[in-house]
């Protein structure tokens, strides 16, 4: 029953997208994707997005820094190769441990940054050199797009997109 | 503009912070009363103390005297040059030594038992003091930085630093009295120590009773005429036709800003690392502001609460709470991202000039040491983590109550084992100070903010602040 037909709609003010996006939503209409320029802040609610998972992901990556790094440094400083440093040698993990803060701390941060991004990527299918999807490139500069897709009911949503504020409407067929 | 109304102080506060105020004085009066006045007094104290267990305890005293914390000890015991020698010995002739120093020992002990009620009565009064002038400069941040969110919160943080001036004259008198040698809070004052102490000598060009005044004196004026003026205009602001006041505001506070981060430096080396003249650290300025940092801000995020518990501050909303709550998050971090520098280089390094600080904290103030690092660090860690949990009122209590609670303890711990020793105890004297000055301050905040509207209704971000929404 998914049509390929597609409206969209071209705001040139945040506040308004904004706004616009909460009538059409109580109006029961599904809104397939937001386009825009920059963040905007309380879309994701106004869109009813699900709240994001990525910082459970973090809590766990960072975990998993914290241990690959105790594991390697207790490896390489304690057993493989212990050395007396400054009058206090590498015999204990734990006695050493103040040393080894620096390192545990930037590992736990290391691995949750880049995870997190690779992660990101990869949830949100892109990957170097991928061709845009963007439907219209003045949301890379000051406008935004809603898409949102069509039955019958062309008529009625033009009219309401066009009251809530957008500069301009158009219908589009996407090949799938 | 909206009829603003007027905080009303509610007697039931005002009975509970006078209760405070005579419960407190009577315990530090207790704590004074019952310290010893001679030396006799002292030894009778400390045998009665350790009638059973004598010929045990003696034994670790020497132990412990053999070991690196006798640097600090000696320091104070005005035989310096024999600390060195000291060291050398080896363990059999401690016993020996340790004869030799009996006097020596049993006035140093008497220092440190007639120490403790003003140990008592400065860390607190320090402690609600740092509060007030932690909210001074998060205050003053807000104003240089033209800050959208915050000026609903404003009339709060003024209430705040209305404490300046009397907390920081109470601290004042307490140095003041120091210097006349009532106490022997800061041994360098003392001409004995000096003449037998090689370093404190080296350091009399700064180190010197006079200059330590009179730098005093300069940080309290310069803060409090800061103060003066910022309310003033803050006030002035409210029925101005212009924003003229408001730019008069943000130029003194960008202004104060610079003057404060280099006085609140010079003034955690006088007031608290001079207690321990031998030890120094340089990050020790930027380790005592993230302390009164984040105890102040959690300060204003406590009474914003109760305010707005008690039907006034209805335009604070969540949002504001919860920055408050991500301040109190950070600032708690990058307060133990100092403590953490601080304690690893000097661990790591171990020149027992240095070392001798944590040496004596962790063998004699286990618990409060570590213990403030739970509270400070992993309790606020764990509890405001989570975004939502910076939107409820009880999380920020809670985690607040702590907090505050956990920095006391940091002050607690910076100031007393060079006051004190080994002869710590948080009893009667330390909670007394710790409910005198709580009473004092809460009377003194709520009672500055009866004196004007809640809101800075002409404040030019007003607005953007009361909008404010995450």
């Amino acid at each position: 029953m998914s049509s390929n037909r597609f409206i969209h709609a071209l705001y040139d003010d945040d506040d308004t997208l904004l706004k616009a996006v909460k009538n059409i939503r109580s109006e029961n209409y599904d809104i397939e994707e937001v386009y825009t320029p920059f963040p905007v802040h309380g879309l994701d609610k106004a869109l009813g997005l699900e709240e994001t998972r990525i910082s459970i992901m973090a809590f766990i990556y960072g975990c998993l820094g914290l241990i690959i790094a105790v594991v390697m440094m207790n490896f390489i400083m304690i057993q493989d190769w212990p050395q007396n440093i400054g009058g206090k040698p590498s015999f204990s993990y734990l006695e050493n441990m103040p040393a080894f803060v620096p390192i545990m701390f930037e590992m736990t941060v290391f691995f949750a940054a880049h995870l997190m991004v690779i992660t990101f990527y990869l949830r949100s299918k892109l990957w170097p050199f991928k061709k845009a999807e963007n439907p219209n490139p003045l949301t890379t500069d000051d406008k935004f797009l809603v898409e949102i897709e069509l039955s019958d009911n062309e008529k009625g949503l033009t009219s309401l997109l066009k009251k809530s504020g957008a500069i301009e409407v158009s219908v589009i067929e996407k090949s799938e | 503009m909206e009829k603003q109304m007027m905080y009303i102080f509610p007697n039931k506060i005002k009975k509970i912070a006078i209760a405070f105020m005579i419960v407190g004085f009577f315990g530090l009066a207790y704590g004074f009363l019952s310290a010893p006045k001679t030396i006799e007094e002292s030894k009778a104290m400390i045998e009665a103390n350790h009638v059973d267990h004598h010929g045990a305890e003696h034994d670790e005293d020497n132990l412990k005297s053999y070991g690196t914390s006798t640097i600090s000890e000696g320091s104070k015991n005005h035989h310096n040059d024999e600390l060195y020698s000291n060291l050398d010995t080896n363990p059999n002739n401690t016993e020996t030594h340790n004869e030799g120093h009996g006097d020596a020992h049993d006035k140093h002990v008497f220092h440190q038992l007639a120490n403790k009620p003003w140990a008592a009565f400065y860390v607190s009064a320090f402690f609600f003091f740092m509060v007030s002038l932690g909210v001074l400069a998060f205050y003053a941040i807000q104003r240089a930085s033209q800050a959208g969110w915050s000026p609903v919160l404003f009339r709060v943080m003024e209430g705040i630093t209305a404490y300046i001036l009397p907390g920081g004259i109470i601290v004042l008198v307490i140095l003041f009295l120091s210097s006349l040698h009532l106490n022997h809070l800061f041994i360098w004052m003392d001409p004995e120590v000096v003449a037998h102490d090689k370093l404190i000598a080296g350091k009399t060009g700064y180190l010197n009773t006079p200059f330590f005044l009179a730098r005093a004196i300069f940080f309290l004026g310069g803060w409090s005429l800061y103060r003066f003026f910022s309310r003033k205009f803050s006030l002035a602001q409210d029925n101005a036709s212009d924003i003229s006041n408001h730019k008069k505001n943000f130029r003194i506070s960008a202004a104060f800003l610079v003057f404060y981060i280099v006085t609140e430096s010079i003034m955690s080396w006088d007031w608290i690392m001079s207690v321990d003249p031998h030890w120094f650290s340089t990050l020790f300025g930027w380790y005592v502001f993230a302390s009164m940092f984040v105890s102040g801000i959690t300060a204003i995020a406590l009474i914003t609460i109760y305010l707005k518990s008690n039907g006034y501050l209805e335009f604070v909303n969540d949002s504001h709470i919860h920055d408050l709550g991500k301040f109190m998050f950070g600032i708690s971090i990058f307060w133990t991202y100092l403590w953490f520098s601080q304690f690893m280089l000097i661990w790591y390094s171990n020149i027992p000039e240095e070392v001798t600080y944590f040496i004596s904290r962790i063998e004699d103030y286990n618990l409060p040491f570590f213990g403030m690092l739970v509270m400070n660090f992993i309790f606020p860690l764990l509890i405001l983590m989570n975004s939502d949990y910076k939107r409820i009122n009880y999380f920020i209590v809670m985690a607040g109550i702590v907090i505050i609670l956990g920095h006391y303890m940091d002050v607690f711990n910076m100031i007393m084992p060079s006051a004190v020793g080994d002869k710590w105890f948080i009893g009667v004297p330390e909670i007394g100070g710790f409910l005198f000055f709580l009473g004092l301050f809460v009377f003194i905040v709520f009672k500055e903010l009866t004196k004007a509207p809640l809101l800075t209704t002409g404040d030019p971000y007003v607005q953007e602040s009361k909008n404010f929404h995450y």
